[in-house]
């Protein structure tokens, strides 16, 4: 199934890229979010089953994509709203940005499930070029330099991933085995050389940084988040993060069962924290809206990674915020179009007044920004809570309370620029041409977010047993 | 025989560092692609016609004519200067090269493997210390790529360092490698000559927070 999954999804992405005709590409992605959602339903049902020899439909696998075929259906339709009022489209740049908002979500989705760290890293790339190609749907100055930076440091950052597999290898080689999937590190794991699984780490830590979103390879995100037309952000800033984490997560849980988990701990706690700290900084100065969001997403990661760092109730911790935040983050960005249609700029300075011409999706940016700050009743502030709960049983509490005080002004400078445009007029506003915006428009991101509360405040057995069964293999 | 090669790698290293034209820049990548061939070709013993073809491929046609070629192109067709323009004198560059390739000599001495070719893995250290710092210190967009180049040799000798038990991995991760970023980067170049006349560095700081 995973083949047959592949191979479609690379012919819809073909077909999608030749095609000229609306009603053809319409039915292609209807076709694509059907094939996505059928392999979904087959995963679920062939639990824990490895196919095709490098994909294991294990426990974090599954619950991300199922993260991701969720995200896929509104990224979809507004994707659609979006082309639709955009009104330089052309048939070939509606093909090319819907081939790659295609090949993104496949590729993102195959990489969630490989069992193999060379597959996981293939697919990785793949994104890049992917998500190359939504930044630069523009087509203009800004969207070049976006799209450069991005794939530059996107470049150098696989060569790091692969550095590290290199070193990996050479790390296998003490324990007399050549198998690179994750189930032989891990049955090998005391075995490995420590020397080289330190230099693996620290190598490929880095390089899945920069689809993380993580000191020290954030910037491109930021850049991406910035350029790419506002579902595709949604994209970018959620479930590829989600890929960013499993690369980590994976290669960590192996880390762990050896003698370097004290070692990677600290190295990951330092990048949480330094992570923090900058979305702090830049957090305070930023006046653009979707720089801003992506700004959040930095901090929510370096809170995630937190959690990995401090165990124990941290890491279920750490799984449920992944999870959350890229339900969150992603209707945030979803929402982000409306507001552009209304107000034109992303400049917080020409944004205000926001409930009087379009109240729903003020409505929605309200909530979702009580969600992505995690003030209850959002299910982000549970996780942040059982973080920050994990950071004491590590007896952490400089870093807590250094943490929290980079999340009050987070906070702050989050609501002061939030209320700003939700409230405060602003000057010279042509209030004759603001378009109407049916509220349907917003139900999807309504949905997403009390999703996220909904799960936080009240998850589902099931849904506690796959991350509980996805942390499993981590020593305590 | 390996280790004059590998030695004429790293002496290329140095020419790359003072090196003041673009053109020079390109020949040397030309040069280190058939000496990886070369490398290659003796390091992998046990080495199957296929695979060969493979690595033919890659180092000769790949590395030496087709990435070459295409930089030549863009020169002309974006009609770039041909200084290379550093922002440090080439004596300065050549010290840093040196201080590189001396700590690297330090650290592989540290480094007690048998399973490790200590020469493979100084020069493959030290060019990709040498790659980041040629993408640090030169003014053009098109040196960047350059630089990333180089990284890209210096990850294929690293390769070959392990590569000996592995080869069949190493392959596949080295072509995708290469084929995927310098095709986006290459088609990337083309755009970048388009929109941005005179393509400098300092010209790519338009997105900014306010």
């Amino acid at each position: 199934m995973t083949l047959i999954y592949l191979i479609v999804a690379l012919l819809i992405v073909v077909s999608l890229f030749v095609n000229k005709n609306k009603l053809i590409n319409i039915s292609l992605i209807s076709l694509f979010v059907f094939l996505q959602w059928s392999y979904t339903i087959y995963a679920c049902f062939h639990f824990r089953s490895t196919e095709f020899e490098f994909f294991t439909f294990d426990s974090l696998g599954v619950l991300l994509l199922i993260v991701l075929s969720v995200i896929s259906i509104p990224a979809m339709i507004h994707s659609l709203i979006y082309l639709k009022n955009n009104n330089e489209e052309t048939p070939q740049s509606r093909g090319i940005y819907f081939a790659a908002i295609v090949g993104l979500i496949t590729a993102i989705g195959a990489g969630y499930l490989s069992n193999h760290i060379a597959v996981i890293w293939i697919f990785t790339e793949l994104t890049t070029l992917c998500a190359s190609a939504l930044i630069y749907h523009h087509r203009n100055k800004l969207a070049l330099e976006g799209t450069w930076k991005y794939i530059f440091i996107c470049a150098i950052s696989i060569t790091f991933i692969f550095i590290g597999i290199l070193f990996l290898s050479l790390s296998l080689q003490h324990a007399g085995s050549d198998d690179l999937s994750f189930k032989n590190l891990l049955a090998n794991a005391s075995k490995l050389n420590p020397f080289w699984l330190q230099l693996a780490f620290l190598f490929i830590f880095t390089g899945f940084t920069a689809k993380l979103g993580l000191v020290p390879m954030f910037t491109a995100g930021i850049d991406a988040k910035d350029n790419a037309p506002g579902p595709a952000a949604a994209l970018l800033s959620s479930v590829l993060v989600n890929l960013g984490f499993v690369g980590i997560f994976r290669f960590y849980i192996i880390v762990a069962n050896t003698s370097l988990h004290q070692w990677a701990n600290m190295i990951i706690g330092i990048a949480a924290v330094l992570s923090i700290f900058v979305a702090t900084v830049y957090m305070i100065k930023v006046k653009n809206i979707k720089r801003m969001f992506a700004y959040s997403g930095i901090e929510h990661m370096g809170l995630v990674m937190l959690g990995i760092a401090a165990g124990g109730i941290g890491y279920y911790a750490a799984v449920l915020h992944i999870v959350l935040h890229a339900l969150t983050k992603s209707s945030l960005f979803f929402q982000y179009s409306q507001l552009k249609k209304v107000f034109h700029t992303k400049n917080i300075y020409h944004i205000g007044n926001y409930f009087k011409y379009n109240a729903t999706g003020a409505m929605v940016l309200l909530f979702g920004f009580i969600c992505a700050t995690a003030m209850p009743p959002s299910g982000l502030f549970v996780s942040e809570f059982l973080i920050f709960k994990s950071l004491f049983a590590a007896n952490q509490v400089i870093v807590l309370i250094l943490v929290l005080l980079l999340l009050t002004m987070i906070i702050w400078a989050f609501g002061k620029n939030m209320f700003k445009m939700l409230f405060i007029p602003v000057i010279g506003m042509d209030e004759q041409n603001v378009p109407s915006i049916s509220p349907w428009e917003s139900a999807t991101q309504l949905i997403l977010l009390t999703a996220s509360v909904y799960l936080g405040l009240n998850p589902p057995q099931e849904f506690v047993q796959l991350i509980n069964e996805s942390i499993m293999l981590l020593p305590i | 025989m390996i280790n004059v090669l590998l030695i004429t790698f790293l002496i290329t290293l140095f020419y790359m560092a003072i090196a003041n034209r673009m053109l020079t820049y390109i020949n040397v990548l030309a040069l280190q692609g058939v000496l990886l061939f070369f490398v290659v070709f003796l390091q992998l013993n046990e080495i199957s016609t296929l695979n060969l073809v493979l690595i033919l491929l890659e180092t000769i046609v790949f590395k030496s004519i087709a990435v070459p070629v295409f930089l030549a192109y863009v020169l002309k067709r974006n009609k770039i200067t041909r200084e290379a323009e550093p922002f440090l004198p080439n004596f300065v560059s050549l010290i840093i090269t040196t201080v590189i390739v001396v700590v690297t000599i330090l650290l592989a001495n540290i480094i007690k493997d048998t399973h490790l070719d200590k020469i493979f893995f100084v020069v493959a250290l030290s060019t990709l210390f040498f790659g980041l710092y040629i993408i640090a210190t030169r003014r053009k967009i098109i040196t960047h790529v350059m630089g990333y180049l180089v990284i890209e040799n210096g990850v294929f000798v690293l390769s070959l360092a392990v590569g000996n038990e592995m080869p069949m991995l190493v392959n596949l991760g080295i072509m995708l490698d290469i084929f995927a970023s310098v095709l986006i980067l290459g088609i990337f170049l083309n755009k970048i000559g388009d929109v941005f006349k005179n393509i400098d560095v300092n010209q790519l700081s338009n997105l900014k927070d306010y």
